[in-house]
C-alpha cells in the first residue's frame, strides 16, 4: 500500500522542484543559479563551509524570503503544482505550517521561549482550528514521547530545557502538523556528541517512518553521510557538485569537495 | 445625582480639544466604526493628565459630546472614584455640560474597566479606556508582525495562551482583558474590563468605543455586532461567579468587589457598580450587612 503510493506519487513527479535559484546581498553573492529537484521520501543534504550560501538557499526554497530571481514550484496534496514566490501571504503562512516545518539551528528562533514545551508543539494545531483542548494535548504528549521527551515536563518552559531538548520540543512542533517536507538549518549545530547522535538516530527514525521529503543544511560531513541520500556542495553560492552522498563522499570529483572531504580529521 | 449644564470655563475651546483635532480624532472613528474591531491609528494628543489614566477614552468623549449630551463617568463601576469625578469635572467644566451618575439618563458614557449591570440603549455611547489595545501584544513583540496577523486573521496564537492556562490551572484563568473576536474577523482587546462583562459586549445596544491615548489606537464595535469571547470545545469560556451577595444591596447577579474591612481578614463583597447597587437600595433591596454592623 505504501509503496504504491510512493509509486503513485513519483508518477507526479517532484515534490519541490527549483529552478535558477539566485539571491545576493548587495555586491555580496548569496547564492547564484541554482536548479534542483527534490522527490517525495528524498532527504537532500546540502554542505559546504560558512558563506557558501547554504543558508540563503534554504531560506529561498522554504520561501523565508523571495529570491531576486528563479521559480520555485511545489506538488501540493491535491495533485497540483503551485509556484510558490507567487502565493499569496496567507495561502504560503498556511502551506508553512501544514504542509512544511523548519527546524532552525538555534531553538530559540524556531520557538517561542515564554509559553511551556506543550503549548509551543500544539500552537500549529491551534492554528489551523484545532479547538478541542483534550484532543489537542492527546497528540502533543503523543509526538512529545515520540521525540522522547520527558512527559513530566510537558508544561516546562523551554528555557528550562538544555540545547538538545529544546531542539527535540523545536522538531515535535514542527512534525506535529504532520507535514510532508521539512527543512532543516544545522540541527544537530552546538550539541555535545553523545546527544548529536541520538538526535541524528531520532531524524533517521522519523524521516524513515513517515516518508518525509527534507532539506538538511550542514557543514558536517558525519551528519550529511548519515541523513542524506543525495547531496550537494556549494562554495561562493553554486553549486560545485551533486550525486548521491556515498558517491560524492567516497569519490569527490571537483577539487573543493576533495578538499572538503579530506579535512575531515580521520581516527 | 444629576448635575445640569453649567457655564464653560473661559478660555478654552469647547471640550479642551481644538475642532481640527476633534476632527481628525471623528474620522479615526468613522473608520473604526466602518471596520468593527480593527485598530485605528491617530494623531494621540498630550492631554493634562498623565497617561494610563484615560487619555484616550478623554479625546474620543471630547470629539463626540454635544451641548446637549449628559455625561457619564466610571472608574471600576463607581461614579465616585478619583478618575471617574476627576474626568467628570474635566468635562463638566472645559464643555459646560450636564453629567449624571445616573445609567439611564446618560447619553455617553465614559468607562474604565466595567460595563454598567444595566443594558445600555442604542442611543448611548460607551467609551472605553484602552492601556494596551494590542491583544497579541504578550505573545508577539513586533508591531509589524501583529499588523501582519490581524490582516491575515491568523489568531492561533491566541489560544495558546489559553492552552496555556488549562495546562497550568486546569481551566481559563485569564478573567480580565479577555480577547474577543469581532463580528467573526477581528481579534480585539475589550479593554481590562473583568470577563463577566464580555457577553454584555455581544450584540450590545449602544455604540462601543475604544481610546487608547498613549498607543494612539481608537476601535470600535457597531451596535448589534456579532462579539465572541475565544474558548475550547471542552473548556467553554465561563464568567466568574462569588458564592456571595452584595452586603448594601443584596444583590447575587452583579459583579461583586471584595473590600477588606479589618486586620483580621475580615472582608465584605459589595456591588462595583455604584449606580445599580443605589437603585436596588432605593426599590427597598437590602444585604446582610458588612462586618461592622453586625459587632
Amino acid at each position: 500500500m505504501t509503496t504504491m503510493s510512493a509509486q503513485e506519487a513519483r508518477d507526479d513527479g517532484p515534490l519541490l522542484t527549483a529552478t535558477g535559484i539566485s539571491h545576493s546581498y548587495g555586491d555580496r553573492i548569496g547564492c547564484r543559479d541554482v536548479t534542483l529537484d527534490l522527490w517525495p521520501g528524498e532527504v537532500l543534504g546540502v554542505v559546504g563551509e560558512s558563506g557558501s550560501g547554504k543558508t540563503t538557499l534554504l531560506n529561498c526554497l522554504s520561501a523565508r524570503f523571495i529570491p531576486a530571481a528563479g521559480a520555485l514550484n511545489y506538488l501540493l496534496r491535491t495533485g497540483e503544482t503551485a509556484d510558490v514566490y507567487a502565493m499569496g501571504e496567507a495561502e504560503r503562512r498556511m502551506l508553512m505550517r501544514t504542509d512544511w516545518g523548519f527546524v532552525h539551528q538555534n531553538p530559540r528562533d524556531g520557538l517561542r521561549m515564554g509559553v511551556s514545551a506543550g503549548a509551543n508543539v500544539g500552537e500549529r494545531l491551534m492554528a489551523v482550528g484545532a479547538r478541542h483542548y483534550g484532543a489537542i494535548r492527546e497528540q502533543v504528549t503523543d509526538w512529545l514521547g515520540r521525540v522522547e521527551m520527558d512527559l513530566g515536563r510537558i508544561d516546562d518552559l523551554p528555557t528550562q530545557f538544555s540545547g538538545g531538548m529544546q531542539q527535540r520540543v523545536q522538531i515535535a512542533r514542527n512534525l506535529v502538523s504532520g507535514p510532508r517536507l521539512v527543512f532543516m538549518d544545522e540541527p544537530t549545530g552546538g550539541l555535545d556528541v553523545s546527544v548529536q547522535a541520538r538526535l541524528l538516530d531520532l531524524l533517521r527514525g522519523l524521516t524513515n517512518d513517515l516518508g518525509l521529503s527534507a532539506v538538511i543544511v550542514t557543514h558536517d560531513l558525519a551528519v550529511a553521510r548519515l541523513l542524506s541520500h543525495r547531496l550537494m556542495v556549494m562554495r561562493r553560492g553554486e553549486v560545485v557538485e551533486q550525486g548521491l552522498t556515498d558517491q560524492v563522499l567516497d569519490d569527490p570529483q571537483h577539487a573543493y569537495t576533495q578538499l572538503l572531504v579530506s579535512s575531515v580529521l580521520q581516527t | 445625582m444629576t448635575a445640569p449644564a453649567t457655564a464653560q470655563d473661559s478660555g478654552y475651546n469647547f471640550a479642551y480639544l481644538d475642532e481640527q483635532t476633534k476632527r481628525m480624532v471623528r474620522r479615526a472613528i468613522l473608520k473604526a466604526v466602518a471596520i468593527p474591531g480593527h485598530q485605528v491609528p491617530f494623531g494621540s494628543r498630550e492631554m493634562p493628565l498623565p497617561y494610563g489614566w484615560g487619555t484616550g477614552g478623554i479625546q474620543v468623549t471630547a470629539s463626540i459630546i454635544g451641548l446637549a449630551d449628559v455625561l457619564k463617568v466610571i472608574d471600576q463601576g463607581a461614579d465616585d472614584t478619583t478618575n471617574a469625578v476627576s474626568i467628570r469635572r474635566f468635562f463638566a467644566r472645559t464643555a459646560g455640560i450636564a453629567t449624571t451618575e445616573k445609567t439611564e439618563d446618560a447619553t455617553v458614557i465614559q468607562t474604565r474597566h466595567r460595563i454598567p449591570e444595566m443594558n445600555l440603549r442604542d442611543d448611548q455611547i460607551i467609551v472605553y479606556q484602552v492601556p494596551i489595545p494590542e491583544p497579541l501584544r504578550w505573545l508577539e513583540a513586533r508591531e509589524t508582525e501583529t499588523r501582519k496577523m490581524h490582516g491575515l486573521a491568523d489568531y492561533g496564537v491566541m489560544h495558546v495562551k489559553l492552552y496555556e492556562d488549562i495546562a497550568k490551572y486546569g481551566h481559563i484563568e485569564t478573567s480580565y482583558d479577555y480577547p474577543v473576536l469581532i463580528n467573526g474577523r477581528y481579534l480585539m482587546s475589550p479593554s481590562p474590563i473583568p470577563k463577566f462583562d464580555n457577553p454584555k459586549m455581544h450584540e450590545m445596544g449602544a455604540l462601543q468605543l475604544f481610546g487608547a491615548g498613549r498607543e494612539k489606537r481608537i476601535y470600535a464595535i457597531p451596535p448589534y455586532t456579532r462579539v465572541e469571547s475565544l474558548d475550547f470545545e471542552d473548556h467553554p469560556f465561563q464568567v466568574q461567579t462569588w458564592g456571595a451577595v452584595c452586603a448594601i444591596c443584596g444583590d447575587g447577579e452583579s459583579f461583586l468587589d471584595e473590600v477588606i474591612t479589618d486586620d483580621q481578614g475580615g472582608s465584605m463583597y459589595i456591588c462595583s457598580d455604584t449606580d445599580h447597587c443605589g437603585r436596588r437600595v432605593v426599590a427597598g433591596h437590602k444585604g446582610p450587612g458588612g462586618p461592622e454592623e453586625s459587632t
